[in-house]
């Protein structure tokens, strides 16, 4: 079982504690109104998959409730970070896929 | 080096005459040896018979003790087969056990199961009895059941797959039979953590955890076996630090006893080792004892998390390959030893042995000095070290290096063994044969690297001895000992003692790397080989690798000839480490034939992946607490002990069980729930509505928040009133509805289907959190705070009228969809106008702790008006007949609004709310969607099957082309006939057009029409 640290209650807990809550960094439109079919189809239902380190948002679901977001890597299931929603990733995922 | 005792020399075997033959049975347990030398007789029975062991032995050792080898027949040629290790790693002896009301267990290892006064064992997988079984046919059919044998015969005819062969399959194959009783016994569970796990407490693990817990880090010692120490039990004359090895044991062990940082556990198995340090650890606690204590928990699942881990695991002897390695009597050197040492008994009169490894010398030795003859030491390699051959000389033991074995007679137990000379170029010479009642194999030692591998860490190919090693690591773990390929016990000291301390430093603690003296131990050369040389054509041999599933060599050897070239694909072609003990005596073995078959070098081939559990575990070990009562929650409302009262047959929902419906006297589901449907459209009815999902919507942008989540317009929502609000999925589909009420401009009173609360509640936070923080709304579940009383039927208002304070239900004031807050009963309620029935309704929310107290109010002051406790079997009927949808039930996720006929509660003026973009979407306005239609039979009679598929034409080719399906069906009382719900491709365009349902009996015709089945214009509503 995974210990994963929550960026609100600052602490490391065991996975039961959380739900899986998919990708991260998939912002709503603003204006859904004025986006392309083609466009919200991908909004909708195109992931990215990733072999890697992956972002994605978990929630701390029996425990403070709070919705965050984490960097994961698909391959080892370790997590490299955790942080709060709205904020940006610390990973440079830039350089990160240039290492691998 | 003639021996007169060496019976022949030609290829033709000869019996042993009497006078030679080995009196079995007679003088095994010697004298003053093992472990155990001076324990109480114990009697069990096997198949039946009472043998006398001693307590402190495991079931093979006192069969062994007894001149027993053979315990059970095999897989799949049902060959009769005996003991080959003595331990965990066992692949042959699985026995039934029986310890007493109702505790049996099949395909238990009799190698690690302990004896006790009237212990019972049962040989498995033969018939009619172990000594003549039927099965055994398979043996000499064993062409027919080479690797993928399944796949490959019983082809044809096709009728025969279910019918003839896998019947005939399953009968002949198998293991032992399942327990027919339920399991008695109780389990446990905890939690534990630690800052050093150490698995494995022989000289290794011993020493990691004294060089751990002398600085103080808390340490947890675990060993699957009933004692600690491991090796050590079974080579008992090495000294460390001048004790003798048990001396030893036994100071260290009082040592650790005595730290309070220290747990140790026997009998205790880690099964598995998972992310982060995470171990789980099975351990025994009453398989062993012959009274248990009452409520005492069979075994425990400890669930460790531990900031370091040290694997001493140790190392498992490996099996040599050869024509007839199978027969009962033919056993690792090793386990002979621990079985003579350890237990005391000899395990047989007249031992050969054959090895790569000195270790097997050893175990002759000590063999011959305990009194059993030993003819012959066979040894694979052309030259031994050491003193090895002075040794054997002076036991008189005659000694053959550079030789093989090519074969074994013996019906149930060996009898002779075929040992040929193998010449320089690795041919092997004429055989001659010797008589035995054993046969010691040693082929080296493959380090335990199951948890290791569990992690994920990698495995190094040591070509040197040909071992897989544990590499670079993906945990905080160190392995330590034999584990690592540091054979020998002043190694495993040594190493565990670094690994200890090192793993302790890591935790923050000190500590100090103790050093051990030993002294006597044996040499620990060998060499690996395949299977071993012989003079026959190998394509009849029967040597097997994988006992437990009668994996052949040739059996490897064919699946590479047929082009398997991946060791996953011919692991599952073959079966080969497949097996309950996954493989433990036979991964390396076939690994190396398979390599040398694919003429690659064996770390390019690879290992398969080990997987948790190491052992078998009882399913009860990993259920623990979470069985009968404490398997599932069950929700129960307020109201629900008095429905018990009153004999409700209860349906589940979700976690909630809720009352069905109520039968009378005599009464069966059909006749109460057409009386509870009369009795509301009549009079009136009172059901427990409380497993409806609430949800307090509280902030001064509640109602934007409300007209962002919900199709509905909501801005012009007065308080006080009501609406039907609908949810979407941001694809567009519906996926929870409920009648939401404005309490206050800033305050809405939201419920849910029973079963969707908490997705509606989750999907309400993730919105409000990640797209819309800016939103100040607070969202509370409130499901279990409010009872939730419904009261549906033309006299409800006249029974709750005078029990409400401060709300006037007068029609005008009062109407349809209005809320309003007060007092029943003296208590303060939320009361709804609402109906789900078509009827006049009330749904009295009061606070929980009052709503058993409420509803028997109303229930008495009902009785006047002949009220009637209806169940949610009558509420689905009701409310069908009116075509009110079940979400879930009418929709499955693929329904728009306007697939469900609910698009007018779409607020078309608003710019956006969840999924009002996916609605635009062209998919969306096909007209051969599926839309939800209402279905009458022609015969009225019938009532359709909820789920049964629908076609267009009566006849036709079959597959049928289904155009939609059935999704609510019942007997409507109101109507004298049945109903049905439906979701029909373009069902709108088909109103008043035939469709057909095909059910088992017949097809039956049906007419499409509207959803409505009653009152379609709502008169009733508006009373």
């Amino acid at each position: 079982m995974l210990l994963i640290t929550c960026p609100y209650c600052r602490e490391a807990r065991p996975e039961v504690e959380f739900a899986y809550a998919g990708e991260a960094h998939i912002a709503r439109p603003a204006d859904p109104s004025a986006v392309g079919d083609a466009a919200w189809r991908d909004h909708l239902y195109i992931r990215s998959n990733t072999r890697g380190l992956h972002r994605e948002r978990w929630r701390h679901v029996n425990g403070c409730g709070r919705f965050f977001n984490a960097v994961r890597d698909t391959v080892t299931d370790k997590f490299a970070a955790t942080y709060k929603a709205g904020a940006p990733c610390p990973i440079d995922f830039a350089r990160e896929g240039a290492e691998r | 080096m003639s021996d007169a005792r060496v019976i022949d020399t030609g290829d033709t075997p000869a019996r042993p005459s009497a006078a030679t033959a080995p009196a079995i049975g007679r003088g095994l347990r010697v004298p003053g040896r093992g472990r155990n030398a001076a324990a109480a007789p114990v009697r069990f029975t096997f198949d039946g018979r009472t043998i006398t062991g001693r307590a402190g032995d495991t079931l093979a050792a006192a069969l062994l003790a007894d001149g027993i080898h053979l315990v059970g027949r095999s897989f799949k040629y049902h060959r009769p087969r005996g003991i080959l290790s003595a331990g965990s790693e066992e692949p042959n002896a699985l026995v039934g056990t029986d310890r007493g009301d109702g505790r049996y267990e099949p395909n238990t290892r009799a190698t690690t199961a302990e004896i006790f006064e009237g212990f019972r064992a049962s040989s498995q997988n033969r018939w009619p009895s172990l000594r003549h079984d039927v099965g055994a046919v398979n043996d000499s059919l064993y062409m027919l059941f080479s690797a993928g044998f399944y796949y490959k015969t019983f082809m044809w005819p096709k009728s025969f797959w279910n019918t003839v062969y896998e019947p005939l399959i399953r009968g002949a194959a198998g293991l032992g039979a399942p327990p027919t009783e339920r399991d008695p016994d109780s389990y446990a569970a905890r939690h534990a953590h630690c800052d050093l796990l150490v698995v494995g407490a022989g000289a290794a693990g011993l020493a990691a955890a004294l060089a751990g817990a002398r600085g103080g880090a808390k340490v947890i010692l675990v060993d699957e076996q009933a004692e600690a120490g491991g090796w050590l039990l079974s080579e008992p004359e090495v000294t460390i630090d001048g004790r003798t090895a048990w001396t030893w044991l036994a100071d260290t062990l009082r040592t650790l006893a005595a730290m309070p940082n220290v747990t140790v556990l026997n009998r205790t198995t880690a099964i598995g080792y998972y992310h982060q340090n995470f171990v789980g650890l099975c351990q025994r606690l009453t398989d062993h004892l012959a009274q248990v204590p009452e409520g005492a928990p069979r075994e425990r699942l400890w669930k460790v998390r531990a900031k370091q881990v040290v694997l001493a695991q140790g190392a498992i002897e490996k099996p040599l390959v050869f024509a007839g390695n199978d027969r009962p009597g033919v056993m690792l050197a090793g386990a002979a030893r621990t079985y003579l040492n350890r237990y005391g008994v000899r395990v047989g009169d007249r031992a050969v042995v054959v090895t790569a490894h000195d270790a097997a010398w050893a175990a002759a030795f000590d063999l011959a000095r305990a009194g059993t003859t030993v003819p012959l030491i066979v040894d694979i390699r052309p030259v031994v070290g050491g003193d090895l051959l002075a040794q054997a000389r002076s036991l008189g033991i005659e000694t053959l290096c550079g030789g093989t074995v090519t074969d074994t007679r013996g019906r149930l137990r060996v009898s002779a063994v075929r040992v040929n000379p193998v010449d320089a170029a690795g041919r092997a010479g004429g055989g001659r044969w010797v008589a035995c009642d054993a046969l010691l194999m040693s082929g080296g030692w493959t380090p335990s690297l199951h948890l290791f591998s569990h992690t994920g860490g990698k495995l190094v190919w040591d070509e040197a001895d040909q071992v897989f090693l544990p590499g670079r690591a993906t945990e905080a773990c160190r392995c330590a000992g034999a584990g690592t390929g540091r054979f020998g016990l002043a190694a495993a000291l040594a190493d565990g003692a670094a690994a200890g301390a090192a793993a302790a430093v890591d935790a923050g603690h000190p500590a100090e790397t103790p050093a051990f003296a030993v002294q006597g131990e044996g040499s620990m050369a060998g060499t690996a080989c395949r299977d071993l040389p012989t003079d026959r054509n190998g394509a009849f041999a029967k040597a097997f690798v994988d006992f437990q599933n009668d994996v052949l060599a040739k059996d490897i050897r064919l699946a590479v000839r047929e082009g398997f070239r991946s060791v996953e694909h011919i692991k599952r072609y073959t079966t080969n480490g497949m097996a309950t003990d996954q493989g433990k005596t036979s991964n390396i073995n076939g690994l190396q034939i398979a390599a040398d078959a694919l003429g690659r070098a064996a770390p390019s081939v690879g290992l398969t992946t080990f997987r948790p559990p190491y052992t078998p575990t009882t399913f009860g070990a990993f259920a623990g607490y979470n069985r009968g009562r404490l398997f599932e929650v069950t929700r129960r409302t307020p109201i629900d002990a008095w429905a018990a009262e009153r004999g409700a047959v209860y349906e589940p929902v979700s976690l909630w069980r809720r009352a069905r419906y109520f039968p009378q006297p005599g009464e069966d589901m059909h006749a109460a729930v057409a009386r509870e449907c009369r009795a509301v459209r009549a009079g009136v009815g009172l059901f427990d509505a409380s497993t409806l999902g609430k949800i307090e919507i509280v902030g001064p942008d509640a109602a934007t928040f409300m007209n962002r989540m919900y199709t509905n317009a909501w801005t012009k929502l007065e308080p006080g009133r009501c609406r039907y609000g609908l949810l979407l999925g941001e694809d567009g589909f519906i996926r929870d509805d409920g009648v939401i009420g404005r309490m206050a401009p800033d305050r809405f009173h939201v419920t849910t289907t029973t079963g969707g609360a908490a997705r509606v509640l989750t999907t309400m936070e993730d919105y409000l959190q990640t797209e819309w923080p800016d939103l100040n709304v607070w969202l509370t579940s409130t499901t279990e705070q409010w009872a939730v009383i419904a009261v549906q039927g033309p006299s409800a208002r006249a029974v709750i009228e005078p029990l409400v304070e401060g709300i006037d239900l007068a029609p005008g004031r009062f109407p349809h969809m209005a809320v309003a807050e007060g007092r029943i009963c003296g208590v303060p309620t939320r009361l709804f106008r609402v109906s789900f029935t078509g009827e006049l309704g009330f749904e009295v929310n009061v606070p929980s702790r009052y709503g058993r107290a409420v509803w028997e109010a109303i229930h008495e002051a009902g009785r006047a008006h002949g009220i009637v406790p209806y169940g949610t079997e009558t509420m689905h009927v009701l409310r069908a007949e009116k075509g009110y949808i079940i979400v879930g039930q009418d929709t499955d996720g693929t329904l728009t609004p306007a697939d469900a006929g609910l698009d007018w509660a779409i607020g078309k003026a608003k710019p956006d709310f969840v999924g009002k973009r996916s609605l635009a979407r062209p998919d969306m306005h096909r007209p051969d969607r599926k839309q939800l239609v209402g279905l009458l039979t022609q015969d009225p009679n019938v009532v359709l099957e909820e789920g049964a598929q629908i076609v267009a034409e009566r006849d036709g080719p079959i597959p049928r082309t289904m155009i939609g399906h059935v999704t609510s069906a019942y007997w409507s009382e109101a109507l004298g006939r049945s109903i049905a719900l439906a979701v029909v491709a373009g069902g709108k365009s088909l109103q008043g057009r035939t469709v057909y349902v095909p059910m088992p009996d017949a097809v039956h015709a049906a007419t499409v029409g509207g959803t409505a089945f009653l009152d379609p214009e709502n008169t009733r509503l508006a009373v």
